[in-house]
């Protein structure tokens, strides 16, 4: 469905991707593991075509997107959660949610629809539809940004850390959430820090370190690769505790 | 909603409509209609720019030149070339849209104050332009003789016919804007102020909005510009200069950024301000414009109208429970 292709992107001047390449298939959640600054918001925005990759290659089904401006990229299917949620804070949730659905503005049924449907899977923006998305608690705007997101019935969801910043109960609502979307066939790239949890219920999964691809496979064998559990879960490494 | 909010407009229509009867039955105060026909000119620039700084996030410090090459236009056509001044109003007009269109499109992918920066550079460009091309312009000691406006064998010849030809525009500027504002187009523009990365993720095309706001709040500064040089029927550099410019931002911002009602009384309040009730400070109006800068930033961030519309919705809502 995705295929990213050796790609290198320049960051600020700063060499950020050094010949990254991951595919997606359809149906799968597929997870970006890395620690900070290893280049995965750089891979996420070189997709969305924030960033245009100085070389290599980026394939959406049958479309080479690499080139294009993010709103064609939007309009073939793909839709990013971004980090840090990025509301627009000053607009009421419904507005929020109505501008997920920018590309069918003109379809005002479908928008409404899709505004109900969303409101049933996430009853609590129901609750809060008037108030400004700024005075939503974090777990609350993780939702409306996920919620925002599937406005546009993506066939590829793109999730830029949504764990960030929220409690673990929060966190574990979330990741039961992409399952379920999941499971309902969306595919989904999953952007996180917090590695147990999301290859714990990702199909595959690569860990990216300074901008390359060092290590790829299903989620189970990354959770039991020693060099991943040291690294990012934090286990098989008493002495350094003790020294 | 919809009810009231036409309520509202048409209260305002039938005020603006008896307004100069009321006040040019009293002596002392009947050049207030030459003063407001003043305000309605300022209220299509400063409307313009309410949409591309209050609603797009985007400041602009330009919106004096923009108005000055509208105003020049209509000036330098009808003079030397004896263009019918509607033909030169128009043209004037898709002129200044395709100079926003070429400044925009580069300078639009700064931000905050550069691209104040840019705008105001601009701005300044354009004035020394004004002064320096005697030849058309008549540099500092101006461009004299423009005739008045007129279609065919209409023309606007009393002070009345002006004020109420000025503020039928305004109305008419002032439904479009309200409508715009409210539609797909005004939600990306809020969009793209709130967060232009999100805008662009949710497939807003974010420069092309940018740039064609920028070119319609150019637009109805040129419109503006036009009507003040046919209404003064004489034009100069310093009337389009950076302080201009600045002025205009003041309005926007004291009527309240984010409120196209607000431009207008912004307008209209600063003008009387100005014109009329602080002339004897004329030396320091600036100084007074500080401190009324001040005063808003400090107290009411949000501008006076929507300020005072909330606190009537209070009163309302605590009278009623």
């Amino acid at each position: 469905m995705l295929t990213v292709k050796t790609v290198h992107t320049y960051y600020d001047g700063i060499h950020a991707l050094k010949g990254v390449s991951i595919h997606v298939s359809e149906g799968e959640i597929v997870t970006l593991v890395g620690a900070n600054g290893a280049g995965k918001t750089t891979l996420v925005h070189t997709i969305c075509g924030f960033l245009k990759p100085a070389k290599g290659s980026i394939k959406f089904n049958e479309h080479q997107i690499h080139l294009m401006p993010p709103e064609k990229i939007v309009s073939l299917g793909i839709a990013l959660v971004p980090e840090g949620r990025q509301m627009f804070s000053t607009l009421s949730v419904e507005v929020n949610l109505e501008m997920g659905a920018f590309l069918y503005r003109h379809d005002r049924e479908y928008i409404q629809q899709m505004k109900e449907k969303l409101f049933d899977r996430f009853p609590v923006l129901r609750k809060r539809k008037q108030q400004l998305a700024g005075t939503l608690s974090g777990g609350e705007q993780q939702m409306l940004a996920i919620a925002r997101a599937l406005m546009s019935r993506p066939r590829l969801l793109i999730l830029d850390e949504p764990s960030m910043g929220l409690a673990p109960l929060i966190v574990a609502e979330i990741f039961k959430i992409l399952q379920g979307l999941r499971n309902e066939g969306t595919t989904i790239l999953l952007i996180e820090q917090n590695a147990r949890a999301a290859l714990k219920i990702a199909d595959r999964g690569y860990v990216l370190e300074t901008g390359k691809v060092v290590l790829e496979g299903t989620g189970e064998y990354l959770l039991g690769h020693t060099e991943v559990q040291r690294a990012y879960l934090g286990r098989g490494t008493p002495h350094i505790w003790e020294a | 909603m919809k009810g009231k909010s036409n309520f509202v407009l048409l209260i305002f229509a039938i005020a603006i409509a008896i307004f100069p009867v009321v006040v040019g039955s009293v002596q002392s105060i009947s050049h207030y209609v030459d003063v407001m026909v003043f305000a309605g000119i300022f209220a299509l620039v400063s409307m313009g720019l309410s949409l591309l700084m209050g609603y797009a996030g985007q400041i602009s410090l330009a919106q004096a030149a923009f108005m000055g090459i509208g105003a020049y236009a209509s000036g330098i056509l009808t003079t030397h070339f004896g263009w019918p001044s509607s033909v030169a109003l128009v043209c004037g007009m898709i002129l200044t849209g395709a100079v926003a269109y070429v400044i925009g499109v580069p300078s639009l992918k700064l931000k905050g104050h550069y691209l104040a920066m840019a705008t105001l550079g601009f701005g300044m460009i354009v004035h020394i332009v004004f002064n320096e091309e005697v030849n058309l312009t008549g540099g500092p000691s101006g461009l004299v003789g423009i005739e008045t406006l007129g279609l065919g064998n209409l023309r606007l010849e009393s002070l009345y016919a002006w004020y109420y030809f000025v503020w039928a525009c305004v109305v008419v500027f002032l439904i479009f804007c309200l409508n715009l504002v409210k539609s797909r187009i005004g939600r990306a523009f809020l969009a793209i102020h709130a967060d232009e990365r999100a805008a662009e993720a949710m497939g807003v095309s974010v420069s092309a909005y940018k740039v064609k706001v920028f070119v319609l709040s150019a637009m109805m500064a040129s419109l503006a510009g036009s009507l003040y040089a046919h209404y003064v029927e004489f034009i100069n550099p310093s009337s389009f200069n950076l302080m201009w410019s600045i002025r205009f931002v003041l309005m926007v911002m004291v009527g309240g950024l984010q409120s196209l009602w607000g431009a207008v009384f912004g307008t209209i309040f600063l003008t009387f301000l100005s014109n009329e009730w602080l002339q004897v400070f004329s030396e320091f109006e600036m100084l007074i414009y500080g401190v009324i800068l001040l005063i808003i930033a400090l107290f009411i961030p949000r501008g006076l109208v929507p300020a005072i519309v909330e606190t009537i919705r209070r009163r309302k809502f605590a009278a009623k429970s």
